[in-house]
């Protein structure tokens, strides 16, 4: 230890001046105590019985009025989050004459079960006499009557009216609505941390999930107060002023509830998601996910045993696919693979290649099989598009090089959050040198893009990531932002947000969209097309690709035999289509995990959406919308 | 004595102070059995949760030796104090204040730190010469006492401010400054009274102040807090309205129960004789931490640990102070019993301070 001496330091002398003060200091803080004691002996003995009269007369009281949740429409006004009354039964026990017994009457009357006698006395043995208990949360309207008709022989014992949310439509929005359910620890230090907590007193719930948890702020308004002049116990004697609660302002959606039941019936049993968007304006149309699960059971308060079925699934109906699901995206994204080829000059609208039904990595023996095992013989960018040729899509991206790929494909939003109005997204997997060097400490090998160049590898993306680059695309790269909101609605006004539309992708030609974009209408359109068989005989012009993509990597030179691999193994099937061609109105994305080839499963659902959307225009046509 | 002479060698290799650790955990007790009382079984758990967590850091702390300490000291005193201007850039704002800063994974409150750091600074700086301190290196210390202090007064915190410059003068006192200066000192805080109110002082500030002075002024409004809270305590008598009976606290009254004004909803519960009870422990634990300060080694270890207890002692006696009435409403908590994570891991951590200087102890000096 160094030390700056001046002069040679006297231990016990320093030693006996710190023991001197230490001495002043803790006869000061006898005396500072001193006057606390004689402050509280004034106040707890002398001024005892003025204070206890005060303690007494002690009437005026603040109460929090709790304002009432928005409510949730779908685009036609459909309500799909309401909020219903229920009743619960409560006693303050000192309000009663013979709990006891009055308790026994009671549960002859309403049938009460062991349980809930027995969670009772445990909830009055920990409670304060002059505070109202619980003894049944929910009564059916005949509980409600039976017991109001025998009220006069309950003293103490009253029916209490509360607003209760409910999802009507129980499982078809769980993965757009979310849920709200009780404040727990951790919901209330966020509000705490937001300094909110005035705003939630009196309130029990909170949106956990969804647009429930991205609206939060929106839906939930401002409590009222209520002064209220009460007896010693707490008993409310009459009102003095009230100031009432502003309600949580009333949202609706863009979804269509027709779509949205109709997407969720062609998901069937299916795992897996469909999304439904305005190409437009982003509006989402339909947004499912499913496995899903009824939202209502956790406002209530699920069961643990129920949650951890949910939880264990195999299915993770938990999980919102649509926004959380990470997939390749197999074929789908070769129309931008053929984009940024041609705006890099590396094909031409005339570029042919040979295609024998592999390729080779230049200078190695590494061979990428085709899915087509004879090969599609000489193929231009049209064609590669129409048929999905791989060998094509292998040769151009291992021209490109993943150091071009990665960024033009982020402009189209992948490996981003697509900026959807619900907070649970993943932005997935772009990936890129850096990207493969903090995650495995490994270099980035040809083979890799190789892979990349036909949506498979590392590469994977969200549905609604999918949607959007195929909405972009079919607007030749303006930034199509999806959202689930379509206004806020309060008494006083009406508000619609408007999301700016800008260019995102540039190209030096707009040659080059149009033939990205010809190439996918030939995909439904040309009897070479994947999913010609589909779309051949559709009245309006659609444009679409189809995707099939591995789940399990299949070794070089092996052939996939859907037969031999079990069910989870299977590909996934997957197609992204927008129509009418000319001037594009919808974009569907259709996702179905482990259900094979994306032509043959995905798109056929992806035509019933189409069928839909344009029946219900041409018959909104004639009936007017119903007015909210 | 052969017993309790190994039993005290078990707590002395843990080095853990056995009268201080009892005394903790008394009031740990009366703070989950007020906290039952008001907030019930959810309240209870989440302060267990703490409790465990300031414990173990208290634990963690007393195992570092004091030279640790001092060689470290100048380095975190600065990097906190280039943190507390960090806050005021770009803080993070919760009620109203500026006092987190978000580090991304967690938020956390320089100011916390600065309550440890700067007793230990102005031991530091002030051991470096020999005691009684002079009035050189009494000036340069109280620097280093005020920067910090406006600092967190900016945000504003006056109470954790007022903690953090008692902290350092309580070194400065020790350390055998003498009286005269010490008398100057107070003449020139008493002249620097009115600029405070005038120039410094925000508007709610100088409002709490003007309610202790004439709370029954204005009942409903800015001296509410003031009179119910007095009203709790009054009412509570010689013994108490009982355990969970307390209408002032159950019925909502009192405002802020499981934090500042706790000490009202225990008064209330437990009269006149839970009072001299709790602060009976106080002084037990107040009294064991400055012998301790007195049987430490050296100059720097016997500054730290004297400032450490008696910034304890200006927590309980601002707290009880403003609850009933004597002092304006700063927002200091009872220590160790009020609800609250960073407060409790802070007083605990000092704690771990005293513990690890009275455990670390070189025997072969013997005077």
């Amino acid at each position: 230890m160094k030390r700056k001496r001046n002069s040679i330091r006297n231990h016990s002398a320093e030693s006996a001046l710190f023991v001197r003060r230490s001495i002043v200091f803790f006869l000061g803080i006898l005396f500072v105590v001193g006057i606390l004691v004689t402050n509280l002996y004034y106040l707890q003995i002398n001024s005892f019985n003025t204070y206890k009269t005060r303690s007494n007369a002690n009437r005026i009281s603040v109460q929090t009025v709790p304002p009432n949740r928005g409510l949730i429409y779908d685009r036609n006004g459909v309500i799909l989050a309401e909020n219903r009354p229920v009743y619960s039964l409560q006693v303050i026990p000192n309000k009663t004459k013979h709990l006891q017994s009055d308790i026994e009457r009671l549960a002859s009357l309403l049938s009460l079960s062991e349980n809930e006698l027995s969670d009772f006395k445990s909830k009055s043995r920990h409670s304060r006499s002059f505070k109202a208990i619980t003894i049944r949360d929910q009564l059916t309207p005949e509980e409600v009557a039976k017991f109001t008709v025998n009220q006069h022989l309950f003293r103490g014992f009253s029916i209490q009216a509360n607003l209760k949310r409910f999802y009507p439509f129980g499982n078809a929005f769980t993965h757009v609505l979310g849920y709200i359910a009780k404040i727990n620890t951790r919901d209330l230090e966020k509000i705490e941390e937001r300094g909110e907590r005035a705003r939630y007193q009196g309130t029990h719930y909170i949106g956990k999930l969804g647009i429930e948890r991205y609206y939060e702020d929106i839906l939930h308004g401002q409590p009222g107060q209520r002064q209220v002049e009460v007896d010693s116990w707490g008993k409310v004697i009459r009102t003095l002023s009230f100031t009432s609660p502003v309600p949580g302002k009333d949202i609706k959606l863009n979804i269509d509830i027709n779509l949205q039941l109709k997407a969720q019936e062609l998901l069937g049993d299916n795992r897996g998601s469909i999304i439904l968007m305005d190409a437009r304006n982003g509006a989402v149309l339909s947004l499912v996910s499913a496995p899903s699960y009824d939202p209502n059971l956790f406002v209530t308060g699920i069961s643990q045993k129920k949650y951890q079925e949910l939880l264990e699934s195999k299915d993770r109906p938990l999980i919102n696919r649509a926004t959380q699901g990470r997939y390749p995206p197999a074929s789908t994204i070769k129309p931008q693979m053929a984009l940024l080829a041609l705006d890099e000059k590396v094909i031409t609208e005339e570029t042919k290649i040979f295609d024998p039904g592999w390729w080779i990595v230049p200078n190695s023996k590494r061979r990428f099989r085709d899915w087509k095992r004879w090969g599609h013989g000489l193929v231009d960018v049209f064609h590669a598009i129409e048929q999905s040729c791989d060998t094509f899509f292998y040769d151009t991206s291992y021209k490109l090089g993943i150091d071009r790929i990665e960024p033009f494909m982020r402009l189209f939003g992948f490996g981003e959050y697509s900026g959807l109005d619900i907070a649970e997204e993943t932005k997935a997997i772009m990936p890129s040198r850096d990207w493969k060097r903090t995650r495995f400490n490994q270099p980035w090998y040809d083979g890799d893009t190789i892979s990349i160049g036909i949506g498979q590898g590392y590469w994977t993306v969200t549905p609604i990531q999918l949607t959007k680059a195929t909405a972009m695309l079919s607007k030749r790269g303006q930034n199509i932002k999806p959202h689930i909101l379509n206004s806020i609605i309060s008494a006083e006004e009406t508000i619609t947000p408007e999301y700016e539309v800008t260019q995102a992708v540039k190209l030096h030609s707009q040659r080059y969209w149009d033939v990205a974009l010809e190439a996918m209408q030939g995909v439904t359109s040309k009897r070479r097309g994947t999913a010609y068989r589909t779309f051949g005989d559709a009245p309006y012009t659609v444009a679409g690709k189809s995707g099939t993509a591995q789940v399990i990597n299949i070794k070089e030179d092996e052939v996939y035999d859907a037969d031999k691999i079990s069910e989870r193994h299977r590909d996934n099937a997957m197609f992204v289509a927008f129509a009418p061609f000319e001037s594009p109105e919808i974009v569907v994305t259709v996702v179905l995990e482990n259900a094979g080839g994306g032509s043959s499963n995905a798109a056929p659902i992806a035509r019933e959406l189409f069928d839909e959307y344009f029946k219900e225009k041409t018959s909104a046509a004639s009936t007017p919308e119903p007015g909210l | 004595m052969v017993s309790t002479q190994a039993q005290k060698s078990i707590f002395y290799r843990l080095h853990i102070d056995p009268y201080l650790l009892l005394g903790l955990l008394a009031l740990m007790s009366i703070s989950l059995t007020v906290l039952y009382s008001v907030g019930g079984y959810e309240m209870l758990y989440r302060q267990v949760t703490r409790l465990a967590i300031a414990l173990t850091a208290m634990i963690v702390i007393a195992q570092i030796p004091p030279e640790w300490y001092q060689r470290w000291t100048p380095a975190i005193f600065l990097i906190c104090v280039l943190l507390l201007v960090a806050v005021l850039v770009m803080g993070h704002t919760g009620k109203g204040a500026q006092r987190w800063l978000d580090l991304g994974f967690t938020k956390f409150q320089p100011s916390e730190i600065m309550k440890l750091i700067m007793p230990l600074m102005v031991a530091y700086y002030v051991s470096q010469y020999t005691l009684p301190t002079r009035f050189k290196e009494g000036f340069i210390a109280l620097l280093l006492i005020v920067i910090p202090t406006l600092l967190i007064a900016k945000q504003p915190d006056l109470g954790t401010s007022i903690l953090v410059a008692s902290s350092g003068i309580f070194v400065l006192f020790l350390s055998g400054i003498s009286w005269l200066y010490i008398g100057l000192a107070l003449a020139a805080v008493l002249a620097f009274i009115p600029i405070l109110w005038y120039f410094l002082m925000l508007d709610y500030q100088r409002g709490r102040v003007l309610t202790l002075l004439n709370p029954e002024a204005d009942p409903l409004g800015a001296g509410y807090h003031i009179i119910q809270s007095k009203i709790a305590i009054g009412s509570g008598g010689l013994w108490g309205k009982g355990w969970m009976q307390g209408t002032q606290s159950q019925l909502e009254f009192l405002p802020e129960r499981h934090t500042d004004f706790i000490f009202s909803v225990f008064s209330e519960e437990f009269g006149f004789v839970g009072v001299l009870l709790l602060l009976s422990i106080y002084l037990l634990i107040i009294g064991r931490g400055l012998w301790i300060a007195n049987q430490a080694q050296d100059a720097f270890t016997k500054l730290i640990a004297g400032s450490i207890i008696l910034t304890f002692f200006v927590y309980v006696f601002v707290n009880i102070g403003m609850v009933s009435g004597l002092l304006p409403v700063v927002g200091v908590p009872l220590p160790i019993v009020s609800f609250g994570g960073t407060s409790i891991v802070t007083l605990l951590a000092g704690f771990g301070i005293l513990m690890s200087i009275h455990t670390h102890k070189r025997f072969n000096i013997k005077r």
